[in-house]
């Protein structure tokens, strides 16, 4: 079985979730027997044996170079010796043209696409090419927008999509309700496939941490509260300060860890400044690798307060550092993940309340550690690999689910 | 001569309600939730009054004016008694017209439904106490035969009765306990040859509290005529000791599996052989002989499959709860504040420790019925904000805890 898997990013190139989800189970699948060429919009040395991952290059581009950040602009060097820079949708349209390009002289049965930036390339080779196409929903614009309508045009893109799709993939249920309720489409044709995490994907802690001041502040009866994600309105850190301020009242030697990158940044270091915690709240800035692995080493409790989470990885790989968390309801890993505590991302006193509770205790936190750590492997990758798998071969019998 | 023990068990807790860290130190009110919410005493009351109290009450009543050898024995916890009292006297009066007859017999307990035998005797002893005096008042009755909280049973126990002036206690009839021995006997406990054992048989006595209404059960329906069909097999036993919580009906099992029909015909069908009686326990601990010592060094009690203490201390958060809670008990008692012994004594009972119980966590199960929470972290975090309470007041009676 040979399918033909458009994304957008992966590791080390992945600015979050989306690349690594599409990684470990693209790494499943090959293991289930099925033969991958993935398509991405850029260069890179990724190291990947189990599929061929190749660059869409569109005519008279010698390389695209990632600038670090997947929603970042790409740099387009031009076989001519000049260069540009384009935006995203530019990005998304010279995309969909190189991998139609591409395909024409592919064979493959079935087209696996992720997010809304590879759409209009999996449509156009569905209609070059006829054959099914699965759409897979990381996230949906209105959970981006945290609740608005998000950009219309993105909105235009994705409607299509998951109207002209065979099958439509959504991370969760939440994620599901979502795409029913922003495109009307019918709900049979979407099945909720659960992300996972390969814990051989994490690397160990080694003992030296990066973060000296917050170790030393440990040492001194310091708690260490994180967060680690993209910094944008759709998860919920303005929240989490406004809780923050009512935990440093009470508990003085609490620091807050913010690891990430993104719009919000500044708009959030002022927020700490005016609710008065400037002192307690670290930014940390986007990091992968060992500071990445060490932020969770250094912390104490994990706190996710997304105002809507399509599923939202980070609280198993906490988990799998030892690290337990407080998750908010409007996530799809709420769906799945039971070891942990559950808070809605507006109420801000019981966010509070909870992590209070949690820091106080070293009973709680260790008995739901080690609880974790028996519940987490059954959150593998085996039920969703076989679940796709299942919906592949539906679809090349031609039967509908 | 072959008797029916039927014993049952009625107890409500009070449960705190939704109770922050900032409440701690602030409002005192742990047991007093909105009429609103779930997990408002007064309502639960009023709900189990009418699922369970009120029919079974009527039940039971009427099978005593019919058959003047139908006899039963019940424990009430002195905190349901208090709730009975103070919300539901039509029910209190309707419990007092069963013992009216005289042949309900009343089983002592402690007072809180606590596991303060664990943890010290002269709180435990107290309770007893307290336990005995509201029986005496509202029933005008003097238990002579002892059940500890959850049926938790160990040969120190039987010592304590003993000692206490009890002339038997209930316990749970497990095989490990028992080995290749019937439950269906009297028993005595070794080091206490003064007092005798009964001891549950958890498999008939489960039929009706567990499995009754369930339809995928192979013996799924169960009718009077056939669970007496069962022990008419067994020619050689003295006694079936059916021991089960009060609410199994009509709150556990539901009026529309039958189970008021099922107590309703149990005395006729039972009865039909002569030769068949029911007996109260202190009746069968006069009447019948004890065939044998029984030896539990380990504690023994009724729930889930290992029978031990696990679902109430079993792990860190459970233990530290517990031991956090019994070390105020020198600083109160010095103290002698009621109002806040009487918290403190509240706090002690079995439910709030039984809701933290991770074992089965991750299924799903019989824990999560019993409980008001979403997860037995949030019961443990809720009861130690009010344990901080606690603590605070007695600060700030200048207590040093």
């Amino acid at each position: 079985m040979k399918v033909l898997m458009l994304g957008w990013e992966l590791p080390p190139h992945n600015s979050g979730g989306l690349g690594v989800a599409c990684y470990q189970l693209c790494e499943a699948l090959a293991k289930n027997e099925v033969d991958i060429e993935f398509i991405l919009p850029y260069q890179a040395d990724h190291n990947i044996s189990f599929m061929k991952v190749t660059a869409a290059r569109p005519k008279g581009v010698l390389e695209i170079l990632s600038s670090g950040i997947a929603y970042d602009s790409y740099k387009y060097v031009y076989v001519d010796g000049h260069s540009d820079y384009k935006d995203i949708y530019t990005q998304s349209r010279l995309y969909e043209h190189a991998v139609s390009d591409m395909a024409a002289s592919m064979s493959f049965d079935i087209i696996h696409a992720h997010d809304w930036l590879t759409f209009r390339a999996a449509l156009k080779v569905k209609a070059e090419r006829g054959c099914p196409l699965i759409v897979h929903l990381h996230s949906v614009e209105s959970d981006r927008a945290a609740g608005q309508l998000g950009n219309p045009l993105v909105r235009e893109i994705e409607e299509l999509a998951v109207l002209a799709a065979d099958s439509v993939i959504a991370v969760s249920e939440l994620t599901k309700r979502a795409i029913v309720r922003d495109y009307g489409i019918n709900p049979d044709k979407i099945e909720v496939v659960y992300n996972s995490i390969d814990r051989n994907m994490l690397a160990p802690i080694s003992t030296d941490n990066t973060y000296r001041y917050l170790t030393q502040l440990k040492r001194n009866g310091y708690k260490v509260v994180s967060n680690v994600g993209r910094l944008t309105l759709q998860k919920g850190l303005t929240n989490l300060l406004h809780a923050a301020k009512m935990v440093v009242e009470r508990m003085p030697r609490t620091i807050f860890l913010v690891v990430g990158s993104g719009e919000q940044y500044f708009e959030l270091i002022r927020l700490s400044a005016d609710l008065g915690i400037g002192e307690n709240v670290v930014f940390a800035g986007f990091q992968r690798g060992k500071p990445w692995r060490d932020s969770f080493a250094v912390s104490d409790l994990f706190v996710m307060p997304s105002v809507s989470e399509p599923f939202g990885l980070t609280p198993l790989e906490a988990g799998f550092y030892g690290v337990p968390s407080i998750i908010s309801k409007q996530s799809g890993v709420a769906e799945v993940l039971a070891n942990c505590l559950k808070v809605d991302f507006w109420d801000v006193n019981e966010m509070a309340n909870k992590i209070v509770g949690m820091l106080n205790s070293d009973a709680m936190r260790r008995t739901m550690s080690a609880a974790l750590e028996s519940e987490l492997p059954h959150l593998s990758w085996e039920k969703p690999t076989s679940q796709v798998k299942q919906l592949y071969e539906r679809q090349l019998k031609g039967v509908y689910a | 001569m072959k008797s029916i023990l039927l014993y049952l068990h009625v107890h409500q807790p009070y449960r705190l309600r939704h109770y922050t860290i900032f409440d701690a130190g602030v409002n005192h009110d742990y047991f007093d939730a909105d009429w609103e919410s779930n997990e408002n005493n007064h309502k639960i009351l009023m709900k189990v009054a009418e699922k369970s109290y009120l029919p079974t009450n009527e039940v039971l009543l009427k099978l005593l004016q019919k058959y003047p050898q139908f006899k039963l024995s019940l424990s009430m916890s002195g905190l349901l008694l208090e709730q009975l009292e103070k919300w539901a006297p039509d029910v209190l009066a309707s419990f007092q017209a069963l013992t009216g007859t005289g042949r309900v017999e009343l089983v002592s307990e402690t007072y809180h439904h606590s596991l303060a035998f664990f943890y010290s005797r002269s709180e435990f002893e107290t309770q007893v106490n307290m336990h005995r005096e509201i029986i005496k008042r509202l029933f005008n009755q003097e238990p002579s035969v002892f059940r500890n909280t959850e049926l938790a049973y160990n040969n120190d126990l039987a010592a304590w009765a003993q000692g206490a002036g009890f002339k038997a206690v209930l316990a749970e009839g497990w095989h490990q306990m028992l080995g290749w021995r019937s439950p269906n006997y009297v028993y005595t406990p070794i080091g206490a040859p003064g007092i005798k054992l009964l001891l549950k048989n958890y498999q008939l006595s489960d039929d009706i509290a567990f499995r009754f209404g369930n339809s995928s059960w192979e013996e799924w329906p169960l009718t009077a005529s056939k669970f007496v069909h069962w022990l008419n097999q067994d020619q050689s036993s003295t006694n079936f000791n059916l021991f089960m919580d009060y609410e199994t009906f009509g709150e556990h099992q539901w009026r529309e599996s039958g189970i008021f029909d099922f107590l309703k015909f149990l005395p006729k069908e039972w009865l039909k052989t002569s030769g068949h009686h029911f007996m109260t326990v202190s009746e069968a601990v006069d009447k019948i002989k004890s065939v044998g010592e029984v030896d539990s060094p380990g504690t023994v009690t009724w729930a889930d499959t290992e029978r031990d203490l696990s679902a109430w201390l079993g792990n860190s958060m459970q233990q530290q709860a517990a031991e956090a809670l019994y070390n105020l008990e020198m600083p109160l008692l010095t103290l002698n504040d009621w109002s806040l012994i009487e918290d403190w004594r509240k706090l002690q009972t079995s439910d709030h420790f039984y809701y933290m119980c991770i074992k089965w966590f991750n299924d799903g199960d019989i824990h999560a019925y019993f409980s008001p929470y979403d997860s037995p972290y949030e019961a443990y975090l809720n009861f130690m904000n009010a344990f901080h309470d606690l603590k605070s007041r007695l600060m700030d009676k200048g207590v040093l805890v």
